[in-house]
C-alpha cells in the first residue's frame, strides 16, 4: 500500500522536475536565441530593443550578414578559413607527433624520457601569461607567424596534455601484441602505425576534441603570434570589431557571432557523445 | 615487478631506441620552441630590465618589488580571488544540483544535458560579446551599461561563467554520480533513510573525488580567466588615483599582466614578466594541490 503511494509521489516529482528543467533549458538557450534575433535587426535597435520581436523598422533581413562580410576592414571568410586551417593542421600535428612521442617515452622509459615526460606534465600547470611575451618573440624570430606555421607553436605549447593522456593510455596496452609484431620482423615504424595507433583510437578522439575546442576558440596566442596585418582568426576578428573606428555596428557584430557559433553547434550536435567523453577524460587529468 | 616489466620490454625497447629522431624529435623540438625555451627565457627576463628579449640589463629582484608595489596588480589579485571563490561556490552547487536531478532518470534528461553543456563550446571572446549585448539590453533601460559600474561587471562575469561552466562541471558530476554503487543506495533505502539522508550520507561521500576535481578546476579556471574578462568589460570602469596611476576595477590578474606587457609604458615589461612569474607560481601551486589531493583519493579507493 505504502509502496504504491511512494511510487506515485516519486513519479509525480519526476514529472515536476521534467517541467522545471524544460523551462530552465529554454531559458538557458536564451542568449543564443537573442543572437539569432538581433542578427536580423538594424544596428540602433540592438541596443534599445534587444529583447523585442521584429518591427517593420527594425527588421533588416540579411543586410547585417552582407555588411558583416567586410566589416572591420577584413573579409570574414578569410578569418573563418584561417581558423579552420590552424585548427585542423594543429590538431593533426598534435595527434601524430605527441602519440608517437608518448609511445617512445613509455616503451624506452630511459632517464631522459622520464625527464621529458615530467616536463610535459609540468607544462600543464603553467599559465599562458608566463610565456606569452617570450613565446611570441621566439615565434617571430623563427618566422612562425603564418597560419601554416603557427601549428608548430600549438604542437609545442599543447604537447603537455596530449603526451600526458597518450602515455596514460599506452601504459595500459599489453606488451605482448607489440612483441609479437617485433618478433615477426616488424620495424618500429610499422609496428606503430599498424598495431599501436589503431588501438589508441579512443584516446585519439578525446585528445582531438580537446585540441579542436581549445584551438578554434583560442584568442591570445594567435593574436600575439600571427602577423595581424595579413592573418586573422574568428576570435581575433570579433575582438577587433570593438576596437575599430567609430561606433560599432552591433547588428553586423551579432550576424558574425551567429556565423561563428553555427559551425560549433553543428559540430557539437554531430559528435556530442565523443565531445562529452573527451571533455570528461581531459578534466579528470588536467 | 618493475624489473620484470623492463625485461619484457627489452626486445621492443632496443628496436625503438634507434628511432628517436622519428618518434621523439618532432614533438621535442616543437616543445622546446613552444614551451621550454620561452619558459626559461621568461624566468630569466623577470630579473632584468628589457624592451626586447635580446636587449636586457640585470636588475635582480627590482621587478618583483615593483610588482608588489603596483596597486593595480594587488587590486586585480584581490578581485580575481574574490571572483574565483564566488564562482567556485555558485558553479559547483548549481552544477551538482543539475547533475543530481538529471541522474534521477527523469524524462528528457539527455536533452537537458545537451542544452546545459552547449555554451561550453563557445569561445570566451564570443561569449563576452553575447553577454555584453544582453546585459546592456537590460541595463540600457535604466541608462546604465555593464561598463559603468564595477558591481555590474563583477556579477555579469559571474553569470557569464556560470552559464558557460555549469554544463562542464555537470558532466563530471554525472560521471561521478553514476558510479555510486546501486546496492549502497538500495541498502540505505531498505534501512529507511530519507532521500536527504541518502544524499548527504551516501551519495555525496561517494562523489567526493568528483567534487574535489571540480572545485580545483573552477578555482584554476577562475584565476586564469582572460578572454571573457577582456571581451565583457575589458577592465572598465577605471579609477584615476591622485598620483596619476589608474586602477581598472574589473581587471583580473591575467588581463593586468597583459596590459602591463603591452601597455604604453614599454619600460614596464620587466615588471610584467615578474608579475607573470608570480601568477605562474600561484596557478601551479593550486595545480600541485589538485594533483596531490586527487592522487590520495585514488589510492584510498
Amino acid at each position: 500500500m505504502k509502496n504504491t503511494k511512494d511510487l506515485r509521489t516519486e513519479r509525480r516529482n519526476k514529472m515536476i522536475l521534467t517541467v522545471i528543467f524544460s523551462a530552465v533549458s529554454i531559458i538557458y538557450m536564451f542568449p543564443v536565441l537573442m543572437v539569432l534575433l538581433n542578427s536580423f535587426k538594424a544596428n540602433t535597435f540592438v541596443k534599445t530593443d534587444t529583447f523585442a520581436w521584429f518591427t517593420e523598422e527594425s527588421f533588416v533581413g540579411f543586410e547585417n550578414f552582407i555588411k558583416g562580410m567586410t566589416f572591420g576592414g577584413y573579409p570574414f571568410w578569410k578569418s573563418a578559413l584561417y581558423s579552420a586551417v590552424i585548427t585542423l593542421l594543429s590538431t593533426f600535428l598534435i595527434l601524430l607527433f605527441t602519440s608517437m612521442a608518448a609511445w617512445y617515452i613509455s616503451r624506452v622509459d630511459s632517464k631522459f624520457c622520464r625527464a621529458v615526460y615530467l616536463t610535459c606534465v609540468f607544462s600543464m600547470v603553467v599559465p599562458f601569461q608566463m610565456v606569452m611575451f617570450t613565446l611570441s618573440k621566439t615565434a617571430d624570430t623563427l618566422n612562425l607567424d603564418t597560419p601554416w606555421t603557427i601549428p608548430i607553436i600549438y604542437l609545442g605549447f599543447g604537447a603537455g596534455l596530449a603526451v600526458f593522456m597518450f602515455v596514460g593510455f599506452v601504459k595500459s596496452i599489453p606488451l605482448e601484441i607489440e612483441e609479437a609484431a617485433a618478433i615477426d620482423g616488424c620495424a618500429p615504424l610499422r609496428t606503430y602505425f599498424s598495431v599501436v595507433l589503431p588501438m589508441m583510437k579512443p584516446t585519439l578522439v578525446s585528445v582531438a576534441i580537446l585540441e579542436i575546442m581549445w584551438i578554434w576558440n583560442d584568442y591570445l596566442l594567435p593574436y600575439l603570434v600571427l602577423d595581424r596585418t595579413k592573418y586573422m582568426t574568428i576570435p581575433i576578428h570579433i575582438q577587433s570589431l570593438k576596437g575599430s573606428y567609430g561606433t560599432v555596428d552591433l547588428g553586423a557584430t551579432m550576424a558574425l557571432i551567429l556565423l561563428s557559433i553555427i559551425p560549433v553547434i553543428v559540430f557539437y550536435l554531430l559528435c556530442q557523445k565523443h565531445i562529452i567523453k573527451g571533455v570528461a577524460a581531459g578534466a579528470v587529468k588536467g | 615487478m618493475k624489473k620484470k616489466k623492463v625485461g619484457n620490454n627489452n626486445i621492443i625497447r632496443n628496436d625503438i631506441r634507434k628511432w628517436a629522431p622519428v618518434f621523439l624529435l618532432p614533438m621535442l623540438a616543437a616543445f622546446i620552441i613552444g614551451f621550454v625555451w620561452p619558459f626559461l627565457q621568461g624566468l630569466f627576463l623577470s630579473f632584468t630590465q628589457f624592451k626586447t628579449t635580446s636587449r636586457w640589463e640585470w636588475v635582480g629582484i627590482t621587478n618583483y618589488v615593483k610588482a608588489f608595489q603596483d596597486e593595480s596588480f594587488l587590486y586585480s589579485f584581490g578581485y580575481t580571488a574574490m571572483y574565483a571563490l564566488v564562482s567556485l561556490v555558485l558553479i559547483n552547487v548549481l552544477a551538482f544540483a543539475v547533475a543530481y536531478a538529471l541522474t534521477l532518470k527523469i524524462k528528457g534528461a539527455n536533452l537537458f544535458r545537451t542544452a546545459f553543456f552547449m555554451p561550453n563550446l563557445i569561445g570566451g571572446i564570443v561569449l563576452g560579446y553575447i553577454w555584453s549585448m544582453i546585459f546592456d539590453g537590460v541595463l540600457g533601460a535604466y541608462g546604465e551599461s555593464i561598463l559603468t559600474n564595477s558591481t555590474w561587471g563583477f556579477w555579469g562575469l559571474i553569470i557569464l561563467m556560470c552559464w558557460q561552466q555549469i554544463g562542464y562541471m555537470m558532466i563530471i558530476y554525472i560521471a561521478g554520480l553514476q558510479a555510486v554503487p546501486e546496492d549502497m543506495l538500495e541498502a540505505a533505502r531498505i534501512d529507511g533513510a530519507s532521500s536527504s539522508q541518502t544524499l548527504f550520507r551516501v551519495t555525496i561521500p561517494n562523489v567526493m573525488p568528483s567534487i574535489t576535481i571540480c572545485m580545483f578546476l573552477s578555482l584554476t579556471n577562475g584565476f586564469k580567466l582572460f578572454d571573457q574578462n577582456l571581451a565583457l568589460t575589458g577592465g572598465l570602469p577605471y579609477i584615476i588615483n591622485p598620483d596619476g596611476s589608474s586602477v581598472h576595477t574589473t581587471e583580473m590578474l591575467a588581463l593586468n599582466i597583459y596590459n602591463t606587457f603591452y601597455g604604453q609604458n614599454i619600460n614596464a615589461r620587466g615588471t610584467a614578466q615578474a608579475k607573470a612569474v608570480l601568477f605562474f607560481i600561484l596557478v601551479a601551486t593550486i595545480g600541485l594541490f589538485q594533483l596531490v589531493s586527487t592522487r590520495k583519493k585514488e589510492v584510498q579507493q
